[in-house]
């Protein structure tokens, strides 16, 4: 029986980039707010320590720093025909465990989404007509705007210190930034990152085929920045240990760097870890949260009554919270019916490795050092003749030269053996890879539910994933993959090896955590679970964050969309306080 | 007690307890009659099984004009060293069942552990090798050897209900990843995996360096326990 605590005004489940700026915003608004955190406490000084964090095999490979499968896991199949079967370690995606959550793992790769990818559903119809969507897309608009978003993009980035180049400031267009992208009020913080040989090669070789590159968005900091909370981060080393490391230069965004020096002061906040939150409690008219249930590091199950609830986990753990608490209807694809677990999507990656003579030093890297080009990203092209929905950008990212998981190989050199020791002297230093990264779009066959056969360490259920590549995404894939390519064969003497996705969709290789859906926002209480501000429908004191509420996923990284969202959301709750209730009727 | 760094770094980035005479063992060189002395040399291995993953190593990264091979770079002493810990024992992976076998894209399905995979395959390699060669897998000529690998690979080598492709590609990537990794895990000694193809290291800043386009990095190479521990680890010697 669960031991029941004091209550308390708002209790977050989870304790990274979401829950950490809620909490700052909600404990400035003076109310009482506790994050509970299912991993552990980590910071800077001592766990992310240069004289051990650079520590390919342990953290990558090994994949310390990530959430661990032994205790809770989600079980996957292709299509309902199958049986879901568990993963079992971690592969395709790789969620967090621990304060900071993701944020403390992430390249920073900080992007905006289109204007058009909010109102896809309108957009699309508009231009193309009703019937060039694929009757099984659940292609929907978001019920919020870009424009509103706008001014929560802008506290983000600040919030980071993005290094960038603004391409639209107020609607004039500025030369070296992104031509596509929506109206900013201002440019970036910072100013972009230093090119690396690769990225000038990638530059030169995209201009020359008549596109207009520029330097990708950056959390890892140009210079040194304090941001408007006052904390003061430090100019980016190129070390080349970003993605899948936490930063240990106080250079790369995360909540340890931007946030949390200022919140763990407070009064009105704490937070506890090894909290595993399994359950939202609701009274017994099932329309409000009375608290959340977790098991402690002993196994000690508690109650933690608050009069708000936040969930702030990973995107699939939100749905998987939601499920097991009975909280909405839950989705069944057969009658298209129920909208919890609905809509999970994912992106689609390919790649274009680059062969050619120039020293490339590819070690000197950081997790968000690319140059990118976007004329086939979201609708920014004519999709008319090419008959998919959906694009995404084409970058050649230096993240960094970790020999055992960043080193390319030409297509014929042998898989081992002496003639893959001469292939690895030959190509360490000069191959390069250039990558396409592409939206997925929400299909009537994609969801999330719970497993029937396989439970997790607390006893519940696992979350069941149904998930396969479309039609769509693999023409749009190789569509941008092709393009890819042409700016690689204009790196002077480029031999290269054109990488293609192809279904099925593999839960193996590593491809992207960028999971979006099964909770997803909007107009329509009948296909959405949370409104416009990420309230819940059926539970007004209950909010969900991050990606799980994307409709569907757009051709860009989350992390700023999630942030911006979260911002949005944050200023609802602050007038949800003053006056609770549902913030949007029906 | 063992007062130095390099070493007590690597005790703590390998997170295995073993007793030291096993680890000096495991750091290096070749043997030196320490098994003769009745103190076991490797951390998980059998005698016999490092036989059989000294030689496929050396075939997987053999020795020639471009550098030491897996054997001499410390390969063999390195999966012997993560099977004993926890990643032999799968310690991070979801191991309930029931075990039902699923498509490629759902992944891996058995329920052995890295540290079992390697027990039973070689078991199965060997027996394979005797029916065939009337020889060990140690014992082969290389070609010999190299057809071996290649039958595994292509799963063409019966391990019971272990598919020989599975193990195969356990091994080549625990072979890369020891070849490859930072030397405080007891692999890539003297920097062989790094030296072949110019990886310094992980050093902290290239600030000054990353506009010099073109330009070879001339600073000397670093690990995460210092900048020679190869000779810091290797000097007690006596690999199985």
């Amino acid at each position: 029986m669960a031991r029941r605590l004091p209550p308390v005004d708002v209790v977050l489940v989870g304790f990274g980039w979401t829950a950490s700026i809620i909490a700052q915003e909600l404990t400035d608004a003076g109310v009482q707010v506790l994050a509970l955190e299912r991993g552990a406490w980590r910071d800077t000084v001592p766990d992310f320590a240069t004289d051990h964090i650079q520590d390919e095999l342990r953290y990558a490979v090994r994949k310390q720093i990530f959430e661990s499968p032994e205790r809770e896991t989600m079980t996957f199949r292709n299509n309902t025909s199958q049986t879901a079967l568990p993963m079992r370690h971690l592969g395709s995606f790789l969620p967090a465990a621990g304060v900071g959550g993701a944020g403390v793992h992430w390249n920073g790769q900080c992007w905006r989404f289109l204007p058009q990818d909010f109102v896809i559903r309108t957009h699309t119809e508009q231009r193309y007509g009703k019937g060039f969507i694929p009757a099984d897309m659940n292609l929907q608009d978001w019920g919020v705007t870009y424009e509103e978003l706008e001014p929560h993009y802008d506290r983000f980035e600040y919030l980071c210190g993005v290094s960038g180049q603004a391409g639209n400031v107020g609607g004039q267009l500025v030369a070296g930034g992104n031509p596509f992208e929506g109206a900013r009020a201002r440019g970036y913080p910072l100013p972009p990152l230093e090119r690396c040989a690769s990225t000038v090669l990638f530059d030169k070789a995209a201009r020359e085929v008549g596109f207009k590159p520029f330097p990708c968005p950056a959390a890892n900091a140009s210079r040194p920045y304090r941001n408007p909370l006052g904390v003061q981060m430090g100019q980016c080393t190129y070390c080349g240990y970003c993605e899948w490391f936490g930063c240990g230069n106080y250079s790369k965004a995360s909540p340890q760097t931007t946030i949390l020096p200022v919140l763990l002061k407070k009064d009105n906040f704490r937070f506890k870890t090894h909290c595993a939150v399994t359950r939202v409690n609701t009274d017994n008219t099932g329309k409000r949260a009375t608290g959340v249930t977790y098991v402690d590091v002993d196994g000690n199950e508690w109650e933690q009554p608050a009069q708000m609830v936040v969930l702030c986990a990973f995107a699939h753990h939100n749905v998987h919270l939601l499920l097991v608490s009975k909280i909405g209807q839950p989705y069944d694809p057969v009658s298209n019916t129920g909208v919890v677990g609905r809509n999970y999507a994912y992106q689609i990656t390919s790649s274009v490795d680059v062969f050619q003579k120039e020293r490339l030093n590819p070690f000197m890297g950081a997790g968000a050092l690319g140059q990118a080009v976007d004329e086939f990203n979201g609708d920014n092209f004519d999709h008319g003749p090419q008959g998919f929905v959906g694009g995404g950008y084409i970058a050649l990212w230096n993240t960094g030269g970790r020999p055992i998981l960043q080193h390319y190989l030409p297509e014929k050199a042998p898989k081992w053996g002496a003639g893959w020791k001469k292939a690895m002297h030959e190509n360490y230093l000069t191959a390069c890879s250039i990558a396409t990264h592409g939206s997925v779009m929400s299909y009537r066959s994609s969801y999330l539910d719970l497993d029937p056969t396989w439970r997790d360490a607390y006893g519940n259920p696992l979350l069941r994933l149904t998930f396969d590549f479309q039609p769509n995404e693999l023409k749009m894939s190789g569509f941008l993959t092709d393009k890819a390519a042409q700016i690689g064969r204009a790196i002077p003497g480029a031999t290269v090896h054109e990488k293609k996705r192809g279904g099925p969709y593999s839960i193996v290789p590593y491809q992207t955590t960028h999971n979006t859906g099964g909770a997803v926002m909007g107009n329509d209480p009948k296909t959405s679970v949370v409104n416009r501000y990420l309230q819940s429908w059926d539970v007004p004191n209950l909010w969900v964050m991050g990606s799980s509420v994307f409709p569907q996923n757009a051709g860009y990284n989350p992390t700023g969309t999630v942030g911006a969202l979260t911002y949005w959301s944050a200023a609802a709750m602050k007038r949800y306080l003053k006056n609770p209730g549902p913030l949007v009727t029906t | 007690m063992n007062h130095d760094p390099a070493r007590r770094d690597f005790l703590r980035l390998v997170g295995v307890a073993v007793p030291a005479s096993m680890l000096l063992c495991a750091c290096g060189g070749h043997d030196t009659g320490s098994a003769a002395r009745g103190v076991r040399s490797t951390a998980y291995f059998e005698s016999g099984e490092m036989d059989f993953i000294r030689a496929a190593t050396a075939r997987l990264i053999p020795e020639d004009a471009l550098g030491p091979g897996a054997d001499k770079a410390g390969v063999p002493a390195f999966i012997d060293l993560q099977l004993a810990g926890p990643y032999g024992r799968a310690e991070r992976w979801y191991m309930q069942g029931p075990w039902p076998s699923g498509t490629d894209s759902q992944g891996y399905q058995l329920r052995y552990t890295p540290a079992q995979i390697y027990r039973q395959a070689i078991a199965g390699i060997d027996k394979h090798c005797r029916a065939k060669y009337q020889q060990s897998f140690a014992g082969l000529k290389t070609d010999q050897q190299d057809e071996v690998l290649h039958a595994l690979e292509g799963g063409k080598v019966d391990l019971g209900d272990l598919p020989s492709k599975t193990f195969f590609n356990l091994l080549w990537q625990n072979t890369q990843e020891g070849f490859l990794a930072d030397p405080a895990y007891g692999g890539n000694r003297d920097f062989a995996g790094w030296k072949l193809i110019g990886f310094p290291g992980p050093r902290y800043n290239y600030v000054r360096e990353i506009g010099e386009y073109g330009k070879p990095y001339g600073q000397p190479y670093v690990s995460l326990i210092g900048r020679v521990p190869g000779e810091a680890l290797t000097h007690a010697g006596g690999a199985a």
